[in-house]
């Protein structure tokens, strides 16, 4: 197992105060939240940083921590000494919902001669997990299966820690949305001496998609369309995520006029609408042709955009 | 390493989801009392019912209480901090979209 460099992890020297524990602590939980933070490892992060202030901010802990010297470095194959850390075995109090999603160098330290307390192991229900999902917008309209591998550790009899790959195989519902999350009831951490597994709570992330935006169960499209189309109106084919419709332009539109086609976005109840943002594109003038009929217009029109500016 | 294999069905905590406070406070976790407090100071909404036998939540709320619940405990935070820091999330996450939505339309004039 890997050794965990504790105070590299808070940022601090080996000499720190239990005020600059504190300190070092609430400053990374702010910025490593995994409800709060942007940042790409949030949900890592935070759980290295729990389990640095777990062992830093208690005084035994820190000192037996303290005891396997400093020679070690972040990374390092680590093996326990003989005997418990320091060379004396102690009992160490943890709060074991939260020690469950802790390292295997956290447990080979402290985790030893099982339950602190004596008498008959308590049931304690499973810990909640949160797993992100990024999901494509077509899988959020459709609905589909995605598989997921999970890494569940778990508590071997012998008390140590180890690890057990999952496989899932779950149904995604049409129309979920971004940021919502999907409860998978039992699914979440293994329970503690034969109390029920906890939940496992998918978050949705949806991916970027090439043409559409998702907003809520609304989604927005730019529709880009010829001069032409905008000026006379027309009737033109418009991509949504269940397929092509017609879409009627009214003459005169202009760029960045919304259009919505209601019931067109993500399903629900009620289903979300697509929004159409219009688009005029100009074509080339590459051809004699084409410079013919620009010239035409420009002749014939006495268009002045800037109208409005005073120019 | 060990595998295993399984299918299954969530439930997604949206609109459609409806909850009373017992389930809430299941979901949760949490105690009966914390969750009325959350009520009391604003920080999460029942949809329906007069008395807190009466509530009813949908999936969205419950997403929020599990939220403010982890975040009162994980930063220590007490019950009007953690409800601005649920305001003040909400309305980053509002100004994303809006952003987002803006650069989208933006996309052909940029």
């Amino acid at each position: 197992m890997e050794y965990k460099d504790y105070y590299k992890t808070l940022g601090l020297a080996r000499d720190a105060t239990p005020d600059d524990i504190k300190r070092a602590y609430r400053k990374l939980a702010r910025k490593f939240h995994p409800d709060v933070s942007k940042e790409p490892n949030a949900e890592a992060r935070f759980k290295e940083i729990n389990e640095a202030q777990e062992v830093l901010k208690d005084p035994e802990k820190r000192a037996a921590y303290d005891a396997l010297g400093n020679n070690w470095r972040a990374g390092q194959d680590f093996r326990p000494p003989p005997g418990g850390p320091g060379g004396a075995r102690q009992g160490f109090n943890f709060s074991p919902d939260e020690a469950a999603d802790f390292s295997d160098f956290f447990s080979s330290l402290f985790n030893r001669g099982g339950g602190a307390g004596g008498g008959a192991p308590r049931k304690r229900r499973g810990q909640d997990q949160t797993v992100r999902i990024q999901i494509d917008l077509e899988d959020a309209f459709h609905g589909a299966t995605r598989q997921l591998r999970l890494e569940v550790p778990e508590m071997g009899a012998d008390g140590r820690a180890i690890s057990h790959e999952r496989t899932l195989n779950v149904r995604i519902p049409a129309g979920v949305t971004q940021g919502r999350q999907i409860r998978l009831s039992g699914q979440g951490g293994p329970g503690i001496h034969g109390g029920p597994a906890g939940d496992l709570y998918l978050e949705v992330d949806l991916k970027p998609h090439r043409h559409f935006t998702a907003d809520g169960r609304d989604v927005q499209l730019r529709l880009p369309i010829a001069p032409w189309e905008a000026a006379l109106g027309a009737t033109i084919p418009v991509p949504t995520l269940g397929g092509a419709v017609n879409l009627k332009i009214p003459a005169g539109s202009q760029t960045g006029k919304k259009m919505r086609l209601k019931g067109r976005g993500l399903p629900g109840e009620p289903a979300g609408d697509e929004m159409v943002v219009l688009e005029i594109v100009v074509p080339p003038a590459k051809t004699e042709e084409a410079r013919r009929v620009f010239e035409h217009m420009a002749e014939q029109l006495h268009f002045n955009p800037r109208a409005d500016l005073g120019v | 390493m060990l595998q295993s294999e399984t299918r299954i069905e969530g439930i997604v905590l949206d609109e459609g989801l409806v909850v009373t406070l017992a389930e809430l406070t299941q979901l949760c976790g949490s105690s009966g009392r914390t969750l009325q407090l959350m009520v009391g100071e604003g920080l999460l909404r029942p949809q329906a019912g007069a008395a807190p036998g009466e509530w009813r939540f949908d999936g969205v709320a419950v997403q929020r209480a599990r939220r403010a619940l982890r975040l009162r405990h994980d930063l220590e935070l007490n019950l009007s901090g953690t409800a601005l820091a649920l305001d003040l999330l909400d309305e980053l996450e509002a100004l994303r979209r809006r952003i987002h939505a803006l650069e989208h339309q933006l996309g052909g004039l940029s």
